[in-house]
């Protein structure tokens, strides 16, 4: 897969979280509550942007430098107080995502799905395996930080090992698809 | 249906409704449901309102006029609740309207917002009693020293008063957002739907409900599949069917055990893997289902087609009809711009020959099974004249547009048609677009 496609398929799931991520936020002000069938899908596209745009970056730039603490995959982690739903969200969302990984490519379409559907086929042997090995998973520059405002005197202190924390971005992500469905 | 050939022209009749472009959010049309009969059409709204219209009798001296649906009763089914645990407003668009068979002179209906089912008495008065002893006409109470005589009230005509009042309030029985109501054939007992449960209510009861399909996870994390509509069967008071938003059907019985969990069939069509998208998921979410008056089929709706079932045969549809296929290339715009989560409702005629759904652009299609043909029409202002007759649509996918085409970039979506009801024995129907009703005929030949 050539550089150039590998950069518009990021740009386009990148582009394609951001809509998600901010109709997901905006429902939440919707009158009548948050409507599950709407969150599910919308979770259920967001995990394959996720995926897809992380996927795009690995082979894109294999050997860049990706710090490694000893960090849990990315979808764990949505802060403190969570660590008991720890085991719970990684096996269910690896089944639930499969289904769009093994996809087949579609034939020429307009827009962003061609370009999809042309990747996934390409990239599906090594998207069989969708731990991340132990890199952890940049965060996406278009995210906002979710980390703690410090009082002053305060001091931010690293992440102990094998600790649930995550990149600060990342656990926007995470937040917002484990924590979509179980907030009903 | 209108075309070569064809055997059906669609005629304006009536639009109901304001004229102004600028739409109030209340008065947006969210169902139409014909009565069992035909002479009753209601319509339920955002604003939580209810407005029946009644067939007019025939007028005899201009037969090619069809009988005109005229306004018979308007009432506030639903008013906006304030769920204080959860600190969530409880909408009061009124989501589905199911009318109850005729037993006597009154009409029954049931109406559902988000969270409770109300079953609505609508009567007639044309008497009122006159001639009371203790009170004066205008109800005040006599001096009963004036009195002198004793009287019988009797009856005397009126004008025609058509009075709704609530018999029921079926409450709190659904913690998710309901999405159907079907009365069951025994007259008796009915269902509602939400998104993880389906009850199962007797009309007299109001206490007290049956959950009969539970698909909620015990870890809503693992959540992949929500409830999306569901129906009694038109004749076998035992089974209901529900779809899916991962497009499956699953049929029940409800004779097999007391929670239907497990199906009896399951309706699933293999995915095309050559169509296969981002968003797959989203398109492949069924928005209705509904049995065919026979009973023998059901029809689902999806994002961008209308599958017809055997329920004899559950491993793929006997017919499929693409709605909008010329979508399939846009839907990642579709996606941004929130249309792609438009649930389109789908409806049979009265012989089951044909079937109904809306698309955008205020274009609705029809589909003749048994000719295989099909039709693209549209409601609009433009063409509203007393009995014209609607011109076929043509939506142009792609290179040279023809004369009369539309493109599809020139397509409305804000202009979308969700809900139609087709009457249960005439050529008659109702096309609901934002806020205006357009109630179509075929030309009487």
């Amino acid at each position: 897969m050539s550089a150039t496609t590998a950069m518009e398929v990021n740009a386009e799931a990148r582009r394609i979280l951001a809509v998600s991520i901010s109709k997901l936020y905006a429902s939440r002000t919707q009158r009548g509550g948050l409507r599950l069938h709407r969150s599910l899908l919308l979770s259920m596209v967001m995990r394959s942007a996720r995926d897809i745009y992380h996927s795009s970056r690995e082979s894109e730039a294999p050997s860049g430098p990706q710090p490694a603490p000893a960090e849990e995959p990315m979808e764990v982690g949505s802060g403190p107080g969570e660590q008991a739903e720890l085991p719970a969200p990684q096996p269910e969302l690896e089944p639930a995502v499969s289904p769009a990984e093994t996809a087949e490519p579609g034939s020429a379409e307009e827009g962003c799905d061609g370009e999809f559907a042309e990747d996934k086929e390409n990239r599906s042997p090594a998207r069989q395996s969708r731990k991340r090995r132990g890199k952890a998973s940049a965060a996406p520059d278009f995210l906002p930080s979710k980390r703690a405002r410090l009082e002053p005197g305060e001091e931010r202190y690293a992440a102990p090992l094998g600790s649930c924390r995550v990149g600060a971005g990342e656990s926007l992500t995470a937040l917002s698809l484990n924590r979509v469905i179980p907030a009903f | 249906m209108a075309g070569p050939g064809g055997d059906m022209q669609w005629c304006f009749s009536q639009v109901k409704g304001a004229i102004d472009d600028d739409v109030a959010e209340a008065d947006i049309i969210s169902t139409v449901e014909f009565n069992h009969t035909g002479e009753l059409l209601a319509t339920g709204d955002k604003g939580g309102r209810v407005v029946i219209f009644q067939q007019e009798i025939e007028n005899k001296s201009q037969p090619q006029f069809r009988s005109e649906y005229n306004v018979y009763s308007t009432f506030q089914s639903h008013e906006p609740e304030f769920d204080y645990l959860k600190s969530l407003e409880i909408e009061e668009k009124i989501n589905k309207i199911r009318w109850l068979p005729q037993k006597n002179a009154a009409q029954f209906l049931l109406s559902t917002n988000d969270k409770t089912i109300k079953l609505w008495k609508i009567s007639e008065r044309d008497k009122r009693p006159e001639g009371y002893n203790l009170k004066e006409e205008d109800g005040r109470y006599k001096d009963p020293n004036t009195i002198t005589s004793l009287r019988v009230p009797v009856l005397i005509p009126m004008d025609l008063m058509v009075e709704a009042s609530p018999r029921r309030v079926f409450a709190n029985a659904h913690t998710y957002h309901i999405n159907s109501i079907s009365v069951n054939s025994d007259n008796e007992t009915y269902l509602s739907a939400d998104d993880l449960r389906i009850n199962l209510w007797h009309l007299e009861i109001t206490d007290r409900s049956f959950n009969i399909v539970d698909i909620k996870p015990a870890n809503m994390e693992e959540l992949t599949e929500v409830i999306t509509a569901a129906e009694f069967h038109p004749h076998q008071c035992n089974t209901f069917v529900y779809s899916s938003s991962k497009g499956t059907i699953r049929l029940c019985d409800m004779r097999a055990s007391a929670l239907c969990d497990k199906h009896s069939k399951l309706f699933e069509e293999p995915e095309d893997p050559s169509n296969r998208s981002f968003f797959s998921e989203i398109i492949s979410s069924i928005s209705d289902v509904k049995f065919s008056h026979n009973g023998r089929y059901m029809m689902t709706r999806d994002y961008l087609s209308v599958k017809i079932w055997d329920l004899n045969m559950e491993n793929r549809p006997v017919e499929t009809y693409q709605v909008h296929e010329y979508l399939r290339s846009k839907l990642c715009s579709l996606y941004e711009n929130d249309c792609i989560f438009d649930k389109f409702e789908c409806c049979w005629n009265g012989n089951d020959s044909v079937v109904m759904t809306g698309s955008y652009n205020n274009f609705f299609r029809m589909f003749d099974r048994g000719h295989r043909r099909d039709v693209t029409l549209e409601a609009s202002r433009e063409n509203s004249k007393p009995m014209q007759v609607l011109k076929p649509r043509k939506v142009c996918a792609g290179g040279k547009r023809k004369k009369d085409e539309i493109s599809v970039d020139s397509l409305d979506f804000n202009k979308k048609i969700l809900h139609t009801a087709w009457h249960p024995q005439d050529n008659i129907i109702a096309v609901a677009t934002t806020n205006n009703l357009y109630i179509f005929q075929d030309k009487v030949n």
